[in-house]
């Protein structure tokens, strides 16, 4: 018991460490710009299929699963308002974040893990390139910015799909269904659901480079530091959102 | 005597002037009761193929890992062009680092670039005066040392485990280091394939004039590459000659490296 609590204490102050140093040299110069843009392309980019199908999805059951109950008290209106709150306060920012987190998270932290195994990270290191800045600071900050642009992207497919569910059971005009949608949201919807994918972003990039850099020696490692940035981000992203629920209660 | 004692001095200072790394005392551990480097002396003279041979585990990667801080030591001196790199700042130790050049066991290609991008990752960050041109130059010139520059767009994983080797020494050779640092070089490929690595290895030096510390179990390569040999055994240097000398040495453990 004592040695897992030293191994949880441990691992919390390397996590620390870990993210201070990504402060300390994510403002130094030089700037990996090309590196950067290319991390953005793959994480971004290419999880738009993904993220679209799943949030497609989403709002689909969602409209499906709820119109029942409502037309029970005969609230049928409700529904596409019903479905957008839903959806941008909650459902899409946390499905799209474990959706990255799954695939982003664990990416990084394979592909990390094993230029950790192979040597590629000790070879930047005596070329005498910082390869934190290269390989860390530039998938942070592009998980960072990306993963709010995907939770946008879930939330008007997620959107889109509620109103193809609606269509199912009854017959609603497109401009109708978004009139009541916008009529529905409030900026204080749409702002801390944004903020909090920021952190879900920053953190799903910082866990999966935690993993991957400090991999241990030996293939076995990879295959973990892929799991464990799975598992730890999958339970970062509910924290930060009970977290950030707590908080926008407050101003409501 | 006058004269002796002038002589001495010269020879001293002549000594000191051709040293390029000196380790004095060095000592690495991982954990309790796992000392691997217990006190290692040794010195390298410019322009020396210094061979490092020793059982597996006995410390030879720490040792040179320790030369370019990959490892850090827990205790002793290591002085590199006259500079004890134990106590730099990271930008001190970089620019030790850029005048040192790295041969990992596996090459440690960069998995997602080219072999043209290996080559120009490390070469536009530090020679940013250079035009495309130049940076296409260099690359055709490091490919040519080492006879591969046919394979320019190749990625790693078509390559050969010889061919890995090849461009990882490409890489290493295209910041024009003052001295090489090979980590097993020979490890995993064939007779003839070491064979031509080896030969290499000295067709380099020769061309360069670098500095090489060689980590090797191929005594072919030991034989053909090495001006001097030392033989590492339980984190200490027991034994530095010539192959010749080691080869006929009085200690039967010595000899059976060469059996």
């Amino acid at each position: 018991m004592v040695i897992y609590l030293k191994s949880i204490f441990n691992d919390a102050g390397n996590v620390t460490l870990f993210t201070a140093r990504f402060f300390k040299e994510v403002l130094k110069p030089p700037f990996e710009i090309k590196e950067f843009i290319r991390q953005c392309y793959t994480i971004g980019y290419k999880s738009l299929p993904l993220v679209g199908i799943t949030g497609f999805i989403m709002g689909l059951v969602l409209t499906l699963q709820s119109r029942p109950t409502l037309a029970e008290f005969g609230a049928e209106s409700w529904l596409p308002g019903m479905v957008a709150l839903s959806l941008i306060r909650e459902i899409a920012p946390v499905i799209t974040a474990l959706i990255c987190a799954g695939k982003i998270s664990s990416g990084i932290g394979a592909e990390l893990g094993s230029m950790k195994v192979t040597e590629q990270i000790d070879a930047m290191e005596v070329s005498a390139i910082n390869p934190y800045k290269y390989l860390v600071v530039t998938r942070i900050l592009a998980t960072t910015l990306m993963v709010p642009l995907l939770v946008i992207f879930a939330d008007g497919i997620g959107i889109l799909g509620g109103y193809i569910g609606i269509n199912i059971h009854s017959d609603v005009n497109l401009v109708r269904y978004f009139s009541q949608v916008l009529a529905s949201l409030d900026f204080i919807d749409i702002l801390p659901a944004t903020i909090k994918t920021f952190f879900f972003g920053f953190f799903i990039g910082m866990i999966g480079c935690y993993k991957g850099f400090t991999a241990a020696n030996g293939t076995e490692s990879v295959g973990k530091a892929a799991n464990s940035a799975v598992v730890a981000a999958s339970l970062i992203i509910f924290i930060i959102d009970m977290l950030a629920v707590q908080i926008t209660d407050l101003f409501m | 005597m006058i004269p002796e004692e002038i002589n001495t001095v010269e020879q001293l200072t002549d000594k000191k002037e051709n040293t390029v790394i000196s380790i004095g005392n060095l000592h690495k551990s991982f954990g309790k009761n796992n000392d691997v480097l217990k006190g290692v002396e040794l010195t390298v003279k410019k322009g020396e193929n210094l061979v490092v041979l020793g059982k597996s585990g006995s410390g030879k990667s720490v040792l040179i890992k320790c030369l370019v801080r990959l490892v850090e030591a827990d205790q002793g001196e290591i002085k590199v062009f006259d500079t004890d790199i134990t106590t730099l700042d990271n930008n001190a130790l970089n620019a030790v680092r850029l005048r040192i050049g790295f041969l990992f066991q596996n090459a440690a290609l960069y998995d997602s670039m080219t072999v043209r991008q290996n080559l120009e990752f490390p070469l536009k960050r530090h020679s940013k005066e250079l035009n495309p041109t130049e940076v296409e130059e260099a690359i055709i010139e490091a490919l040519d040392s080492v006879g591969l520059a046919d394979a320019i767009d190749k990625m790693p994983s078509e390559l050969s485990g010889g061919m890995r080797k090849r461009i990882g020494l490409a890489r290493t050779l295209i910041l024009k280091p003052e001295i090489i640092l090979y980590d097993e070089p020979t490890t995993g490929l064939d007779t003839i394939t070491s064979r031509e690595i080896s030969e290499l290895i000295l067709a380099i030096q020769k061309k360069n004039k670098t500095t090489s510390i060689i980590i090797t179990h191929d005594m072919a390569c030991a034989k053909l590459t090495g001006d001097r040999l030392v033989i590492l055994k339980e984190g200490l240097i027991v034994a530095e000659g010539t192959y010749e000398e080691l080869e006929k040495s009085g200690d039967e453990w010595v000899r059976s490296f060469f059996n």
